[in-house]
Formats: C-alpha cells, sequence, structure tokens
C-alpha cells in the first residue's frame, strides 16, 4: 500500500471512529434522538402550535426508505464523478506531469 | 438545524425567506453562469451537489446521546465559491421538506439561510483566512467544511432564540439553550465532516489537477520543477 493509500484509510478510520466510539462509550444509555426533533418537542412542550403542516408526511419504514434514497443519489453521483475523473487520469498517464504522488 | 415545518412565527418565517431569496436567486445565476463558461465544471460542480446531497442525509450519533446529520456545503463553497451551494443546498432542503417532512415550506427560507447561505460563507471565509495566513490546502479544506457545518447549526439556533426568548433570560437565555441542543452535539460530526473533506480533496488534487488550478485552489505546478515533482 502507498503511502496515500495508507494516509485516506487512516482517515476514513478516524472518521469511522467518531461515530462508532460516542456508541461504545454510552454503553445503551441513550436513545440517540435527533437534535431536530428534540427542539420541535421542546417548544411543543411550552405551549407552542406549529401553524402549518408537512404536505406530505412519510410512514416511518417510507421515510427511511426516501432517507436512503437520498443518500443512494448523492453517493452514487459522487462515485460516478470521482471514477470518471481517475479514469480520466489513469488513461493518459503521460500528458499529467506531476500528478500521482502529491 | 432544519426547523420543523410550521415552527417559525409567520413574520420570522417571511422575514427569512426574504432574507434568503436573494442569495438564492444569485446562487442560481452562478451556477448557470459556471455551466455555461466552464462545460467541463460540470462534473465537479455534480460532485459538490452530491457530497452535501449524501451527507445531509445522514442522521450520526454523537457524544451528548443524540443524533444530527452533516451538511456537506463546504467543498463546494471552497471549490466554486459561496453562491454556488445557496442554489445546491436549497435543493436539498426542498427535496427534504417536499419528500420527507424533514424541514418545511413556511421554515424554507430560514434553513436555507443557515444551510446554504451562512455555512457556505463561514466555511468559504474560513478556507480563505487560512491560505492567507500560510495554511495548506487540506488544513484548510478541513477548517472550512468543519466551520461550514459548526455555523450552520449555530445560525438555527439564533434563529429560534430569536423567534422564541427565554420568559425570564431573553434572547441570550435562549440562544445558550439551544445551543446546548444543537451546537455540542454537532461539534464531533463537525471535525467527522472535515475529516471526509480532506479525503474528497486528496482524491481530487490527484484526479482532477487540471479543474482544481483553474478554480484557483491549486497553483499551477511551475514547468521547470515540473520533472522532478514530487
Amino acid at each position: 500500500m502507498t503511502r496515500r493509500g495508507l494516509v485516506n484509510a487512516l482517515l476514513v478510520l478516524a472518521v469511522v471512529a467518531l461515530f462508532v466510539l460516542p456508541l461504545l462509550l454510552d454503553g445503551g444509555t441513550s436513545d440517540f434522538g435527533g437534535t431536530d426533533a428534540a427542539v420541535t418537542a421542546e417548544l411543543e412542550a411550552d405551549g407552542y402550535t406549529p401553524w402549518f403542516d408537512s404536505l406530505f408526511s412519510p410512514a416511518g419504514e417510507i421515510e427511511s426508505g426516501l432517507f436512503a434514497l437520498q443518500a443512494a443519489l448523492g453517493g452514487g453521483v459522487l462515485g460516478y464523478v470521482l471514477g470518471r475523473l481517475r479514469g480520466r487520469r489513469t488513461a493518459a498517464p503521460a500528458t499529467a506531469p506531476g500528478v500521482g504522488e502529491q | 438545524m432544519h426547523i420543523a415545518e410550521g415552527f417559525l412565527p409567520a413574520g420570522h418565517a417571511a422575514g427569512w425567506t426574504i432574507a434568503a431569496a436573494p442569495f438564492v436567486v444569485h446562487g442560481a445565476r452562478a451556477v448557470v453562469k459556471e455551466v455555461r463558461e466552464n462545460p467541463e465544471s460540470t462534473l465537479l460542480l455534480g460532485a459538490a451537489g452530491a457530497f452535501t446531497f449524501v451527507l445531509s442525509a445522514i442522521k450520526l450519533p454523537s457524544v451528548t446521546g443524540s443524533s444530527s446529520h452533516p451538511t456537506g456545503t463546504g467543498p463546494g463553497a471552497v471549490l466554486f465559491r459561496p453562491p454556488v451551494m445557496a442554489l445546491l443546498g436549497t435543493v436539498v432542503l426542498l427535496f427534504q421538506a417536499l419528500l420527507l417532512a424533514h424541514g418545511g415550506l413556511t421554515t424554507l427560507g430560514a434553513n436555507a439561510f443557515a444551510f446554504a447561505v451562512v455555512g457556505p460563507w463561514a466555511g468559504y471565509g474560513a478556507y480563505r483566512l487560512a491560505r492567507v495566513v500560510g495554511a495548506g490546502l487540506l488544513p484548510a479544506v478541513f477548517a472550512a467544511v468543519a466551520l461550514a457545518d459548526l455555523a450552520t447549526y449555530v445560525t438555527t439556533s439564533v434563529q429560534l432564540a430569536l423567534a422564541f426568548p427565554d420568559a425570564e433570560s431573553g434572547l441570550a437565555g435562549a440562544l445558550l439553550k439551544f445551543l446546548g441542543v444543537f451546537a455540542v452535539t454537532q461539534i464531533p460530526l463537525a471535525i467527522g465532516e472535515g475529516l471526509l473533506g480532506v479525503l474528497l480533496f486528496r482524491v481530487l488534487t490527484v484526479n482532477a489537477r487540471p479543474e482544481l488550478e483553474r478554480l484557483g485552489v491549486l497553483e499551477p505546478v511551475p514547468l521547470a520543477t515540473t520533472g522532478g515533482a514530487a
């Protein structure tokens, strides 16, 4: 593995650790509710009533599916772009001076 | 950072919509101009939009025992300047408001102001400042991406505090309360997002060098040193 690949792998590991650690340290005592929902719950407890409702509110399972769709669209396009850029470089290695090491 | 549908008083909702609208319109024109003048930008523009699309969909656990999501608006702000992200970020928010009941149409203006205007500008400001004081590209990208994330949530806290000042402690008390919910949870997420931004730019500096040079993110390699540049 090149030094470049190693650093990239370590970056990925650091990100994973950053989000696994809270789960491990917590030991199952928190329910990790969303901060957005926490605020609306607090405002409603203080007596605020929303004056407009969402036009369309997906049921629980549908909602998680739509969130997954959003992530899939973003991940798919990002992968497509990075793959094309990489393919372009590896297809023409001689024309790009200084590339390959950084 | 999504203020839920109907959760801002009508006056605030209208005010933030009026405040955000010029940025979004200007952003739309910036995107059209960029694509028209530099068609080769389209790929990276897609990457910038895709980055914010995927990151804002993923809720992550934080040390506070609650979860939140990153924003992903930093890389686009660094690459294409903030106006472009005003449009791309608002498209993301609109998708979530219409399909996911996350955020809302009445709060779209306020959310766009936090997510698509303040976040990208704060990130871009951090990037420029870091470069001016001599930081390398990657540390500057880390600062930009992390700060774009954090600034968005701070802005949301300010918006909520303005709308719901505390009965006893007033605006400052309410701001502290909302910052306590949003900002503290967001710190590890902002760090993680900053690292992802660094990873993205490490890949881009190798594979998209011509684009980054044209966008002014990377210095062109001087011809004299090309042979031994490594």
